[in-house]
């Protein structure tokens, strides 16, 4: 089963081994004034914009940019699509890691992180953040249990194993239930904001937004994942497999851009975007970003080739970020009396998570059966 | 309703800031170097725009907004109309600032061990009645405690008696979906910072609508999405010719349906 990690090549790793340990310190430190001193001292928050980059990138990006484990568990288990069985687990992989990260960089963010279990007893059902609270806690249950037959494997429990197997699909489904949930409740929690988040993003159909949204990440996630497993790993799917992934992306992200630009139409009028604000700006770009990835489709339609993909993958990605981002801290920003710009504390903090993600995830690809045995081959041979 | 409410008429305001010190004695809050803004040291403000004096506090909703978001339940909305704070169920996620309509919710930014501060309505009984620090000490009587429906009817008829001093409108009364901090003025909300663009019914219904169908989509996706499992498991058995030629028959009639 080591044999996994054969082909690993990890000379490109190391290059970034001293800026990872920098990283590294800086954050224990970090952490220590974080939780010695509050929020105050590591953050830029304040009364008037309570919430800001932890929230944003870490909570809100952290979860849409999991949403490939949903995503291609629905696709393989549910559908059927055995052709992409081989990046399932590295996307299993890196949603459980995304949703381990977002819980680590919520303690961060909460002001008395070790009450946290309080929503498991002290009940609200009133509360979207209380709904949100419950999914994630199952979902990243669903996560660890989707995960755990590569464990068994590796550690040759046969008999547990075949115990796992039997569970997949009720597991699926709940997990895809669940998903659908919370993607969609984030843009809820702010539905209680109007008049303070600002009118281009606020309107009644967020938690559509997000949830379509969402989807579109995913297949755009286990793109990058496989071009990036592919550049490090030396372990990718076929060009042809992920140009189908790209189709799934391109006719979501469609979806997505019907339903937002008609709402966007409706609310303040599409020509009202280009006011020349702070915010017009954040919004125009978040809308090239979503836009770019089909105007490649259709130049390139009929050749797709590898870097198209990875770009329309990767616009897709920022694209979404940008909007978590906007929805989270630009849009209240005004409401806010621009009061807030992250730190750099903040930002040296949630790069010490992503690290720190990065990292397990690596060490997972080298100590456990992740990739299947004998890379390329053996994905070429299953998808001809 | 049988709740309390305050009354405050801004045009009998003289800027005195009685209020402000009570406020502090009565609720032990540590000294206070911004009387200017709310904070977690100061749990009501006296502001002036223009020829006019006007306050700020933690407006008690009758539906309060803190109260719905909070997960845990920190809040609650007491029958006298009070709405308080529970610092041990609280974990700090700031939801209960982001969401108040008012921007009321402070936060101790610079403490390990952080709290939610605002106004809690300290009711206190003296000379026989109910008032709080605040309508106690009002020299002039601009602050008052009182049945919230009576001090509706002392606040219209104050309206209705004249005309030309307040602008013809009681804040809080359906602002939210209502408050027992009940406000009169002589100029526009708006320019008092006061949001004259909240929905005129709860707050916590906008979030409500969504959440309330979590149940029915949970169950029709559970139910669609494990049909869709079926129907495709099976057909793939089909192709792979697991199934007997004349169980195949009528199950494509049904497929057929099914799409
Ligand atoms: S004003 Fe804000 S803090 Fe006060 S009760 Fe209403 S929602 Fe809660
Ligand atoms: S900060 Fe505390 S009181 Fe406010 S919503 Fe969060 S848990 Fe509730
Ligand atoms: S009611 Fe009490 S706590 Fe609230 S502002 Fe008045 S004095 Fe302060």
């Amino acid at each position: 089963m080591s044999s996994a990690s054969g082909g690993l090549s990890f000379d490109r790793p190391r290059l970034w081994m001293p800026v990872g340990m920098v990283i590294f310190l800086l954050g224990l430190v970090l952490t220590f004034q974080r939780f010695y001193f509050g929020l105050g001292a590591v953050t830029n928050l304040t009364d008037r914009q309570p919430w800001g980059l932890w929230v944003g990138f870490d909570v809100l990006c952290g979860v849409a940019l999991a949403a490939g484990g949903f995503v291609l568990t629905g696709i393989v288990h549910l559908l059927n699509f055995e052709r992409y069985k081989s990046v399932l687990r590295p996307t299993v992989l890196s949603a459980f890691l995304g949703y381990i990260l977002v819980s680590v960089g919520l303690l961060y963010d909460l002001g008395k992180p070790w009450n946290i279990w309080h929503a498991m007893i002290m009940w609200n059902p009133h509360s979207v953040m209380f709904e949100v609270a419950w999914c994630v806690m199952l979902y990243s249950t669903v996560l660890a249990l989707e995960f755990s037959p590569i464990v068994l494997e590796k550690l040759g429990q046969d008999k547990a194993l075949r115990v796992m197997r039997a569970f997949t699909l009720p597991l699926v489904i709940a997990g895809i239930l669940l998903s659908t949930l919370h993607q969609s409740s984030l843009g809820t929690v702010f539905l209680i904001v109007p008049g303070k988040l600002h009118p281009f993003w606020y309107t009644n159909l967020l938690p559509i937004h997000f949830f379509l949204s969402a989807v579109s990440v995913g297949f755009a996630m286990v793109i990058l994942e496989s071009f990036v497993s592919g550049w490090l790993f030396r372990k990718s799917l076929e060009t042809r497999v992920i140009a189908d992934l790209g189709q799934f992306m391109v006719v979501a992200l469609m979806l997505y851009l019907i339903v937002r630009l008609q709402d966007l139409n409706f609310k303040v009028g599409l020509l009202n975007i280009f006011d020349g604000s702070i915010e017009s700006w954040f919004l125009v770009s978040e809308l090239s970003l979503f836009l770019l990835p089909l105007l490649l489709v259709f130049l390139f339609r009929n050749r797709m080739k590898a870097g198209v993909l990875a770009i329309s993958a990767a616009s897709t990605m920022g694209a979404v970020v940008l909007n978590r981002l906007n929805v989270g801290i630009v849009g209240m920003a005004r409401s806010g009396g621009f009061s807030y710009f992250p730190s750099w504390r903040e930002f040296a903090l949630s790069l010490f998570l992503v690290t720190g993600g990065v990292t397990v995830f690596i060490l997972c690809v080298k100590y456990l059966p992740i990739f299947p045995e004998s890379g390329q081959e053996a994905i070429s041979e299953k998808v001809e | 309703m049988e709740t309390l409410g305050m009354l405050i008429d801004f045009t009998e305001c003289i800027g005195c800031g009685e209020c402000v010190k009570a406020c502090q004695q009565f609720n032990s809050l540590p000294p206070n170097p911004d009387p200017e803004h709310l904070s977690d040291r100061n749990y009501t403000v006296v502001l002036r725009y223009e020829e006019q004096y006007y306050r700020k506090l933690c407006m008690h909703c009758q539906d309060p907004t803190c109260a719905s978001v909070c997960p845990v339940g920190a809040f609650t909305k007491t029958e006298q109309g009070r709405v308080l704070y529970n610092a041990d169920k609280c974990m700090g996620c700031r939801y209960c600032m982001m969401a108040c309509p008012f921007g009321v919710p402070r936060y101790q930014w610079s403490k390990a061990i952080p709290v939610i501060k605002k106004c809690v309505f300290c009711i206190h009984e003296v000379n026989g009645g109910k008032e709080t620090a605040c309508s106690w000490v009002c020299p002039m009587g601009a602050t008052r405690l009182g049945r919230r429906h009576h001090l509706l009817d002392i606040a219209w008829s104050r309206i209705r008696r004249h005309p030309d001093r307040y602008v013809p409108y009681v804040y809080g009364e359906n602002d939210a979906g209502g408050t027992s901090v009940l406000l009169l003025s002589g100029v526009p909300f708006e320019q008092l910072g006061y949001r004259m663009d909240l929905p005129q019914g709860p707050m916590p219904q906008l979030t409500w609508q969504v959440l309330s169908k979590i149940p029915s989509i949970v169950l029709t996706g559970g139910v669609l999405l494990g049909g869709l499992s079926w129907i495709i498991n099976r057909r793939i058995q089909i192709e792979t010719g697991d199934l007997k030629e004349n169980e195949l028959a009528g199950d494509k009639e049904k497929e057929v349906g099914d799409e």
